[in-house]
């Protein structure tokens, strides 16, 4: 049985929740602590922390959040962003994170995947992949970095299958053609790339409406959906978007 | 026995306890993350945890001097737990490493999960019972647990399986026998379902330290 996972994805600064979530009756919309409990109760299969902090020596706010959740929340999150070294991840995955990504450091760097993945296992070892149509990459589909702002001239599917070597466990793949837009995944994109590996595709970026989670399972191949902006606006609860699923055929865990 | 039981998590220095210890403190124990073999010996329950590969896990083990402290309390017949790759490891060998011995509690090998499937499987899935077991007392069907593993135990005769579930084809979620329980998923991780597995194993340690 193949179950599809839904995932919502907070932006942390300095340890807090930006983009203001709107949960009705939070205390504090800020506390990921706070946050990530209420995503549990609701249903969410995992969370994934992006964490945007400007300055890295800021960043022990990250590693203190990744702990305060762990000691409240039972259900896996990642943290991502501005992981550049083996120690970053270290840090974090000894805090009580399940997984880390890695994004730039990780193009820069490939080795970087391998060591995670030696010393902490392939399982905690996530690949985030921003990609971006292009007409001069063979397979439509260049890799971007720093936030999708850089060009690197690497295919995308050349990448994904390099970083599955190296030993990523889970490939986060953000469109960076529609992430902010709501319109959708990137269907063809997310299917050439849960088609090209072996371990599982987490869609991301363009979520607007529930059917556009249905869509990243059923024709995009995703074995897991992330969503931002229509969880945390209170547009649609993650049981809304479960039952939406389950209506199409999908598998899911029931909220 | 008054307090609440001593769960010894062995430490042998590898991944994130952190979230196991928390889980065993809301299930209710007093849980101690630890490579003391004094405590680990007065403990009212023992856990081996688990993650990544099991030949690392196999070296840590052994170097810590840990592995011959967990067969010992399996022996003991205290309420004794392995997660994951710390489920793994109480198997004979496993495919993963060629000729790494594991501690041979029972007696057969872990293998690749078979099939045209993704590994690993990285997901929710419903434990499909095979007999009654305090493990999984209070759960109501379907029971959903979280997994992140590309290997699982071989079924053997059946006798000491649990539950399975279904990634395609039966897949070996949880084994006890007499004492020992083990889940290739993460209670851990499991929400409400995984601490309420982690609150029974607590009630055994519990009733065997208040019969010692």
């Amino acid at each position: 049985m193949r179950v599809a996972r839904v995932i919502p994805c907070l932006d942390v600064d300095a340890g807090r929740v930006v983009k203001g979530v709107n949960f009705v009756d939070i205390r504090d919309a800020g506390d990921p602590v706070e946050l990530a409990a209420r995503y549990d109760a609701e249903g969410a299969d995992e969370l994934v922390f992006l964490d945007i902090t400007a300055s890295s020596d800021r960043r022990d706010t990250t590693v203190a959040m990744a702990r305060a959740v762990a000691d409240e929340v039972f259900i896996p999150f990642t943290i991502g962003g501005g992981i550049r070294t083996l120690d970053d991840a270290r840090r974090l995955l000894r805090a009580g994170a399940d997984k880390v990504s890695v994004n730039t450091a990780a193009v820069r760097r490939p080795e970087l995947v391998r060591e995670i993945s030696r010393e902490f296992g392939a399982q905690c070892c996530v690949v985030a992949v921003d990609a971006r149509s292009s007409t001069e990459a063979p397979s439509g589909y260049e890799v971007f970095t720093h936030g999708g702002r850089t060009r690197t001239g690497i295919d995308c599917l050349e990448w994904v299958g390099e970083a599955e070597r190296l030993g990523a466990g889970e490939i986060l793949l953000t469109s960076m053609d529609r992430d902010g837009t709501r319109k959708g995944f990137e269907l063809n994109l997310t299917s050439k790339v849960a088609q090209a590996v072996g371990v599982p595709v987490i869609a991301s970026g363009g979520v607007g409406t529930l059917d556009h989670l249905v869509e990243g399972v059923a024709k995009g191949k995703a074995d897991a959906v992330l969503a931002a902006s229509i969880f945390h606006y209170g547009e649609h609860t993650i049981a809304e978007a479960k039952t939406r699923m389950a209506a199409a055929g999908i598998t899911v865990r029931p909220a | 026995m008054t307090g609440r039981p001593l769960v010894a998590i062995l430490d042998y220095g590898i991944g994130n306890l952190h979230s196991a210890q928390k889980g065993f403190e809301h299930a209710g124990a007093d849980a101690r993350l630890t490579a003391d073999l004094g405590l680990i010996r007065s403990a009212d329950g023992v856990v081996l945890p688990g993650v990544g590969a099991f030949a690392p896990c196999m070296a840590a083990l052994g170097r810590t001097g840990l592995d011959t402290a967990a067969v010992d309390a399996v022996q003991s017949g205290r309420p004794f737990m392995g997660i994951c790759v710390g489920m793994q490891v109480l198997f004979a060998g496993s495919d993963e490493a060629p000729g790494t011995p594991g501690l041979g509690v029972f007696d057969r090998d872990v293998r690749w999960i078979p099939g045209p499937v993704k590994r690993p499987q990285m997901q929710w899935n419903v434990l499909d019972r095979r007999f009654d077991h305090p493990m999984l007392t209070g759960l109501d069907d379907p029971v959903w647990a979280y997994f992140v593993h590309s290997l699982a135990p071989e079924t053997g005769d059946g006798t000491d399986v649990v539950a399975t579930c279904d990634y395609g084809g039966p897949v070996v979620a949880a084994v006890a026998r007499d004492s020992v329980w083990a889940a290739q998923f993460h209670p851990e991780k499991s929400s409400r379902v995984g601490l309420r597995i982690l609150a029974n194993f607590v009630a055994a340690a519990a009733a065997v330290g208040g019969a010692g």
